[in-house]
């Protein structure tokens, strides 16, 4: 399978990453390299095999269903490039 | 005492406890060492006050004689484990300016028993590379000379555009890097796809990463969340050992953390290796293989069966798909895991029309080159009509890999011996520019052990033609790291000494 230019935009945009249009047919050669590269994996017989969840099997651990952590707002928001009366600021997205 | 870096962590922690030297002393050689290195470029941000504040306090419990197991030694610190307070960014530009408010649960170890931090190690952009290029820092030079190079012209070299130095390997490449130019005792490294085995052996390093699940991911910042793992990378077997034991270990914050006791590793290194059976595998044996690899490969089984191991030849039939069903999972994950980045929450922030706008403004110029690459691929094998001919595929294969493994464990073969690179160490900027399957293809021996979950160690085995170091690995049964540790110490005393690169750059 190989990609189009269109669909290189459309996988741009979901990524969400703003792709130039000048960088669109290098991005498709590249893409469409390791595309080509993981070819053979459609050749491999895998009728009836399980994907894999988890690579060492092990039950996930329970715990009480408590508030462990929190009232720790000041720490939440030391590292936000905008913030505001313990709040996240981002643009308008709402009219 | 003048070489106080010559020494290694197990030596250095006998010279604290004999009172031969100071934690204070130790800490102002290194960090004399690591000014000298600059420009290998392989710290990304020193913390030299709080490293003599800690070694002040170090020397402080050796005096009233209640010291912890590591106290006092100094140690690098891969830049994706959350420091508190101090520099984290996975070398991103996308975490311009983050300084976490938690410390992650593998350093926290590392501080419980004493030791103390000298900085915060380069490393490709959230460990996505094999030669250090990828991060935000710019390359690292590695302390070995290119062959038939001048110590006159790597000096120009590195103080330009370090074109044709030799790169450290990666991800972990400032972690390999100051390991084997002696810029701190032992470094902490992490390893989705063999982001720890293959910078350890083009150094002349050691480098273990251990079973899935050995050590807690908290606070490490997510590449593949199903392959990551934290291990250190060490001057000898000894060493690594003596690491692993502090960081490994449980923790409830990490659900895929294995709830066992630690074993004592470094009990394991001199364990007799009579008796044991050494699996080597056919399909490692690759079209074009270099001749110096496959007689070092050889030479290793060599040593294991003097030192009185089985060497059988096994079958891992699906060896083959590993790289290409790796290249599905790993970006599908990171896909997932790198979503967080928003330029909202932490980091940086480029302004937008729009929320979108924003979101894609910022990922544009935070994210470089290869982490944007992956970041799509995992999305297009994600997406709607091509998740099942992907994903789920990728997924199938790897319970093939798996299985290929458990019937070799299962014919009570103890251990696998096979080379960890498939060349020793190559130059800056000579690889993956026009086709980055170029690079991928550098972790065709170590990814299949990440698929799998298995604990692997690489090991320096000895030179190349071109007198560059090259390692073997050896891969173990599911939280079986002390026979790694047994095996590793037999070809550590087999094979010839790995030199310590002159300090050509000081």
């Amino acid at each position: 399978m190989s990609v189009d230019q269109a669909t290189v935009r459309r996988i741009a945009r979901l990524a969400r990453i703003a792709v130039d249009e000048s960088e669109i047919p290098h991005l498709q050669g590249e893409i469409n390299a390791i595309l080509s590269f993981v070819e053979e994996l459609s050749a491999v017989d895998v009728e009836g095999v399980e994907p894999m969840t988890s690579v060492i099997p092990m039950k996930l651990p329970m715990r009480e269903d408590v508030v462990t952590d929190g009232e720790i707002a000041a720490k939440v928001l030391a590292n936000a490039p905008l913030s505001e009366d313990g709040f996240f600021l981002v643009p308008k997205v709402i009219e | 005492m003048s070489d106080l870096t010559a020494l290694t962590l197990a030596g250095a922690r006998a010279a604290l406890r004999d009172k031969k030297t100071s934690s204070v002393e130790l800490t102002r050689a290194y960090l004399d060492a690591i000014d000298k290195a600059r420009a290998l470029n392989a710290y990304i941000a020193v913390t030299a006050e709080a490293a003599l504040a800690s070694a002040t306090q170090s020397d402080a419990r050796f005096a009233k004689g209640d010291a912890r197991p590591l106290e006092g030694l100094p140690l690098g610190i891969k830049d994706l484990y959350a420091t508190e307070g101090v520099h984290t960014q996975a070398c991103s530009h996308i975490l311009d300016g983050f300084k976490p408010s938690y410390e992650s649960t593998v350093t926290s170890h590392l501080w419980r028993d004493g030791a103390l931090m000298l900085g915060k190690l380069n490393m490709d952009e959230f460990a996505m590379g094999s030669s250090n290029e990828t991060s935000y820092y710019g390359p690292v030079a590695s302390p070995w000379l290119p062959p038939n190079w001048s110590v006159e012209q790597a000096r120009a070299a590195l103080h330009g555009d370090k074109q044709g130095l030799l790169t450290p390997g990666g991800s972990s490449g400032g972690s390999a890097c100051a390991v084997a130019a002696h810029l701190c005792l032992a470094a902490t490294a992490s390893d989705t796809g063999g982001s720890i085995r293959q910078p350890a052996a083009i150094t002349g390093t050691v480098g273990i990463k251990p079973t899935y699940g050995r050590c807690s991911r908290w606070g490490m910042v997510a590449f593949a969340s199903s392959l990551d793992q934290a291990g250190p990378i060490a001057r000898d077997i000894r060493d690594a050992a003596i690491m692993l034991k502090s960081m490994a270990g449980y923790d409830p914050k990490d659900s895929t953390c294995y709830d066992a006791p630690v074993p004592d590793y470094e009990a394991a290194v001199g364990r007799s290796v009579k008796g044991m059976k050494i699996g080597i595998p056919r399909e490692y044996r690759l079209d074009g293989m270099r001749g110096d690899i496959e007689a070092l490969w050889g030479e290793g089984a060599k040593w294991l069966k003097a030192a009185g191991a089985q060497i059988v030849d096994v079958n891992l039939p699906h060896t083959r798909h590993a790289l290409p069903a790796y290249y599905i999972v790993a970006p599908a994950e990171a896909s997932s895991n790198l979503a967080r980045y928003d330029g909202v929450r932490y980091g940086l922030r480029e302004a937008g029309s729009d929320i979108i706008d924003l979101y894609e403004k910022t990922r544009a110029r935070g994210f470089g080159a290869e982490v944007r690459r992956r970041l799509m691929i995992g999305t297009y094998v994600l997406s709607a009509g091509y998740y099942d001919a992907y994903y789920v595929r990728a997924q199938k294969i790897r319970t093939l890999i798996k299985r290929d493994f458990e019937s070799v464990f299962a014919q009570g073969v103890d251990a696998i011996l096979a080379p960890a690179t498939p060349s020793p160490a190559f130059g800056i900027g000579e690889k993956g520019s026009g086709d980055p399957v170029e690079m991928y293809l550098n972790d065709v021996f170590t990814v299949t052990v990440n698929m799998a979950g298995l604990p692997g160690i690489a090991v320096p085995a000895g030179l190349s033609l071109n007198g560059l170091p090259l390692g073997l690995q050896l891969i173990g049964r599911p939280f079986d790291e002390e026979t790694l540790f047994a095996l590793g110490a037999v070809i550590e005393q087999s094979a010839p000494r790995t030199p310590t690169p002159d300090a050509w750059w000081a």
